[in-house]
């Protein structure tokens, strides 16, 4: 068994001299836990969609992915993570949406020698302290949305902002994330209940406190309340969030209230790349809806390790790290490279909610951040 | 703080408050009544909100969109009701919990199997979208104003229903003695079916009502089911009264706890942390409440022991 | 007919023949999965104390296995970090030892079942479920938004905890440490609903007045019951979290307490294998619908419901024919 790993790994690297061979590899078997149910089953569905879609264009059957729901529980999908592990033995796991999730399953995971890919979600200990070899995120740090608006509004000039999100780790990252790069005076900061959806008694808090901007970390449902009570409240304090508010599947419920808010994303429908303008096309064809930056995240992951497998046998796991080190693939985002910790260093953009017929949607308007890294790398030592 | 600020929070609370005492009243009448804890109440919230959604999307129109909402939740409460809850009655509470609490899960995921996976749109009528200045000058959205008028018309409609009329006088007969009404000749199960369907009809009405200003989607009555038990658990079980009271203390409380408990730690702690202790303590502060009332009190504030 | 006893040893054995011909096959995801369903039997075996023996339906005993679980998560994270919990006024270390964790969980979970209990069984009826549902939310909230253990992130322990002797990071050897435990428990509460103490028990149940004139306190009795029982959910808290090596505010949400009640239900109330034939039977259908559809969450409604519906007493009431409990 040795003697043959060592054999492909030869021949692997022989096959890269020789301008590699994409299927000349073994079979890899990829473990997928994502949320396929309940109130976050829209993100899980994207990126599975998107994961899905690279695979199939890619035409390499060579890959085997399994798919199961978390249900957005910890222990469901520790669980999970045990089966892909213990009964499936898969070979690379990836699709968690939530941190809290990916803090239960990833670090067990790759102490067991797997690797991980993360199409979404990055905490910050898995950035810094807790950084792993086998761990890879092809999303963001959770911060770095927050870090390019807090860049953005600083741009602008903006000098008195209102900063609003729940209270919770995500929530206080957030702010700080935003405060790191804002430089201006803050005219409030309040920590709303996590799963709150009636923000009057905010919004109030806002209109009275003088501030030229509001910046709001909600994800989810939470956000879709907001907006809408802001629109109806007549405060007309512009809006900044980061694109977790504003993606295809949030828009479309929010309606009329999003239009002209700024957002920041690493990613955009209208990002003016070859593999971008493809991708937008395709899974519009494919699936009959308009992409969000979960399933580019998902199509980007699986567009790695295809470039990965085409380059190393994933049983040569030192080799196999290499080749996704290099992230030698080509992103829907343009540029893309890994960090010493496995994260990447990318453009952040500014987007602008527009209406496009009847569909609500993104235009970039401008970049943030150019290849920004995560705050955490430096904790980090690999 | 301002005071136009403190009188814009109360206004807050208070409609928060109606909007619990919508969902509280069906939740309160259908125990008062039936004996039933129904943990589904949330499902039928849900139900109104999605029914006004669909329509507001096919028709534009808000009207009738409240009107489907009332309509397809009495409908689907009424069905539920016959096919379901009519064997419970006679039930210990353990096995209502439960049945109810499966009705849950089967809602929720119907629901997801039927509109997906993504939030739904319902936004508030143009002509209600602004805000109306009132004395004093504070600019209050005429929404929100509107549920709050919403909450006192129904909140009086239902005391004159059940004062007054002839299904009123059965309704609390039926509270009083469930075996004498039936041997007066009372249909009594086409009564529970009735208000059955009555309490269901309020929650698909708040749904509908908080849907256009928050989101419409799955799971999106657990929350407020939650809080409407706490309502009623202080206003004491079975009394309309109690759940009107109970629905504007947990409304004020939990809005100005919101408010006034960072700024109260700020005092004398630093900013962040501050917000961050008065924040916790606020997201539990309706539970220390209805402990607090169940401990001096415990069938609530107007419950009967 | 089945006598109920014969169906207990059968389900027990069933179990423990799962476990063992999952190892010999070298599945060993199958254990854990079996693991998972004795460690929620005991979350259930704890709960149906107080509930069927006790009719104290508490609808927040996700507050004593978030507890257990808690405490297993702060004094392993403390361990894993070498920071002490405490130092003043004076040094409390961390521990990655099961016995000490299972001696604190069960001391922590105890001692507040013990605080819900007197402030909650002075209520009875519906107003019971509900206090005791808000002091589950009250630690819920607490547990979310408190930074220091991962608030809602929760807290993920690298290395199992260890059992002298044992290998706990082998699937099957934890099984044995869990099912062992159970067994225990169940003995344990068998021995103690047998007892006078249990007798009375029930007593007050079905009439505190009667109780009351023989010159017994139902309030105590059913204090000492509520706390025993929070101590039992507590203790399967903590070999939760083992089992998962990771803790979060799940634990604590009232969604956990229905799926405790739902084990109770599913084997029948007050019936001494009821949680585990119910916890067993939930895991069994999570995975095989879960595998069905995506969409398995309505199946699972419409079984519990005709649980509920039409097979009262449970799944064990169901097979041995009766109705009721042997008292």
């Amino acid at each position: 068994m040795k003697i043959k790993s060592i054999l492909l790994a030869a021949v692997s690297v022989a096959a890269l001299a020789s301008s590699a061979i994409a299927e000349g590899h073994g079979k890899l078997k990829v473990g997928m836990i994502t949320t396929l149910s309940g109130g976050g089953a829209g993100l899980g569905i994207d990126v599975r969609d998107g994961f899905m879609l690279a695979i199939k264009e890619s035409g390499n059957d060579n890959v085997e992915v399994v798919i199961e729901d978390d249900q957005q529980k910890p222990d469901i999908a520790v669980q999970l993570a045990d089966k892909m592990i213990q009964s499936e033995k898969v070979d690379v796991m990836t699709g968690i949406i939530w941190s809290n999730l990916a803090m239960a399953v990833v670090p067990s995971a790759v102490a067991q020698g797997k690797f991980y890919l993360s199409p979404n979600a990055g905490p910050s200990a898995l950035a810094g302290k807790a950084c792993n070899p086998n761990y890879f995120n092809v999303a963001w740090q959770n911060d770095n949305l927050h870090e390019a608006a807090g860049a953005y509004a600083t741009e602008a000039g903006l000098k008195n902002s209102f900063i609003m999100a729940p209270n919770y780790p995500a929530g206080q990252d957030a702010l700080n994330g935003y405060k790191r790069f804002y430089k201006g005076e803050l005219a409030g900061e309040v920590f709303t209940k996590l799963g709150q959806t009636d923000y009057a008694a905010e919004i109030a808090q806002i209109r009275a406190s003088g501030a030229d901007s509001v910046y709001f970390f909600l994800p989810g449902g939470m956000g879709i309340s907001f907006m809408k009570q802001y629109a109806g409240s007549g405060v007309d304090i512009p809006l900044i969030g980061p694109a977790f508010s504003f993606d295809q599947g949030i828009l479309q419920a929010v309606g009329d209230a999003a239009l002209g808010v700024k957002n920041t994303s690493q990613w955009g429908k209208d990002l003016d790349n070859e593999t971008n303008v493809a991708f937008v096309k395709t899974f519009q064809a494919e699936y009959g809806r308009l992409p969000s930056l979960y399933a580019s995240q998902g199509f980007d992951t699986a567009n790695l390790l295809l470039s990965a497998m085409g380059k190393a046998d994933v049983k040569d796991a030192d080799a196999f790290r290499a080749a996704l080190k290099e992230a030698d693939f080509k992103s829907t985002r343009g540029d893309f490279s890994f960090g010493n910790n496995n994260h990447p260093i990318q453009d952040i953009y500014v987007r602008e909610v527009i209406k496009e017929g009847d569909v609500f949607t993104n235009k970039i308007i401008g970049t943030a951040l150019k290849d920004h890294a995560d705050a955490f790398a430096t904790e980090c030592d690999m | 703080m301002s005071t136009v600020l403190i009188i814009e929070q109360i206004l807050n609370g208070l409609q928060f408050g109606v909007m619990l005492f919508l969902m509280a009243a069906g939740l309160t009448l259908i125990f008062g009544v039936m004996g039933l804890i129904n943990l589904a109440h949330g499902s039928l919230y849900m139900v109104g909100a999605f029914a006004a959604a669909a329509v507001a999307a096919s028709t534009g129109s808000f009207l009738l969109a409240l009107a489907a909402s009332l309509a397809a939740a009495a409908i689907v409460g009424a069905v539920v009701e016959l096919v379901v809850i009519r064997r419970l009655y006679d039930r210990d509470h353990l096995d209502q919990v439960l049945a109810t609490f499966a009705l849950i899960l089967i809602f929720s995921e119907s629901t997801r199997w039927l509109f997906g996976s993504f939030p739904l749109f319902l936004d508030v009528p143009k002509a209600l979208s602004g805000t109306v200045t009132l004395p004093g000058g504070i600019a209050y959205s005429s929404y929100r104003l509107m549920i709050i008028l919403v909450g006192v018309a129904v909140a009086i409609g239902l005391f004159l229903l059940i004062s007054k009329t002839r299904i009123g006088m059965r309704i609390r007969a039926g509270e009083n003695d469930r075996e004498m009404i039936g041997a007066l000749g009372v249909d009594i199960s086409k009564l529970y079916t009735l208000v059955f369907a009555l309490g269901a009809a309020l929650a698909g009405l708040s749904g509908a009502l908080v849907g256009a200003i928050q989101s419409v989607q799955v799971g999106m009555g657990e929350p407020v089911l939650i809080l409407a038990f706490v309502v009623i658990v202080i206003g004491g079980i079975g009394s309309i009264k109690g759940a009107l009271v109970g629905a504007l203390l947990v409304g004020l409380t939990d809005t100005l706890g919101r408010v006034m408990l960072p700024l109260f730690f700020a005092n004398f702690m630093e900013q962040s942390s501050a917000t961050s202790v008065g924040s916790s303590l606020a997201s539990m502060s309706i539970y220390i409440l209805m402990a607090a009332v169940l401990i001096f009190k415990p069938t609530g504030l107007f419950g009967r022991a | 007919m089945i006598s109920e006893r014969f169906l207990n040893y059968t389900v027990a054995l069933l179990i423990l023949g799962m476990a063992l011909g999952a190892w010999v096959m070298d599945e060993p995801f199958l254990i854990t999965l079996t693991t998972k369903a004795v460690i929620l039997a005991l979350a259930g075996v704890g709960l149906n104390l107080a509930l069927g023996q006790g009719g104290l339906i508490s609808l927040g005993h996700a507050a004593f296995f978030g507890l257990g679980g808690y405490a297993m998560g702060v004094l392993a994270s403390h361990a894993q970090n070498f920071t002490p919990i405490m130092e003043t006024p004076f040094l409390i270390e961390g521990t990655n030892s099961m016995p000490i964790i299972w001696l604190v969980a069960i001391v922590v979970s105890s001692f507040f079942a013990f605080v819900i209990g007197l402030f909650s069984l002075r209520t009875s009826g519906v107003y019971f479920i509900m206090v005791t549902l808000a002091f589950g939310q009250m630690l819920y909230y607490f547990s979310i938004s408190w930074p220091a253990y991962g608030g809602e992130d929760g807290l993920s322990i690298y290395v199992r905890n260890s059992f002298p002797g044992l290998n706990t990071l082998d699937p099957i050897q934890f099984f044995g440490i869990c099912f062992v435990v159970l067994m225990v428990v169940i003995y344990g509460v068998n021995r103690l609903t047998h007892s006078s103490f249990g007798l009375a028990l029930n007593g007050a149940r079905q009439n505190a007045q009667r109780i009351r004139t023989v010159g017994l306190n139902p309030f105590k009795i059913q204090l000492i019951a509520f706390t025993i029982s929070g101590a039992i959910t507590g203790l399967a808290g903590a070999l939760f979290a083992d089992l998962n090596r990771f803790i979060s505010p799940t634990m604590f949400s009232w969604q956990t307490s229905g799926e405790i009640m739902v084990f109770i239900i599913l084997g029948g109330v007050a019936r001494l294998y009821g949680p585990v034939v119910g916890a067993a039977l939930f895991i069994l259908l999570e995975h095989w619908l879960g595998g069905l559809s995506e969409f398995w969450h309505i199946y699972l409604g419409v079984i519990l419901l005709s649980v509920v519906l039409f097979a009262r007493g449970g799944l064990i009431g169901a097979l041995s024919k009766k109705e009721n409990a042997d008292a």
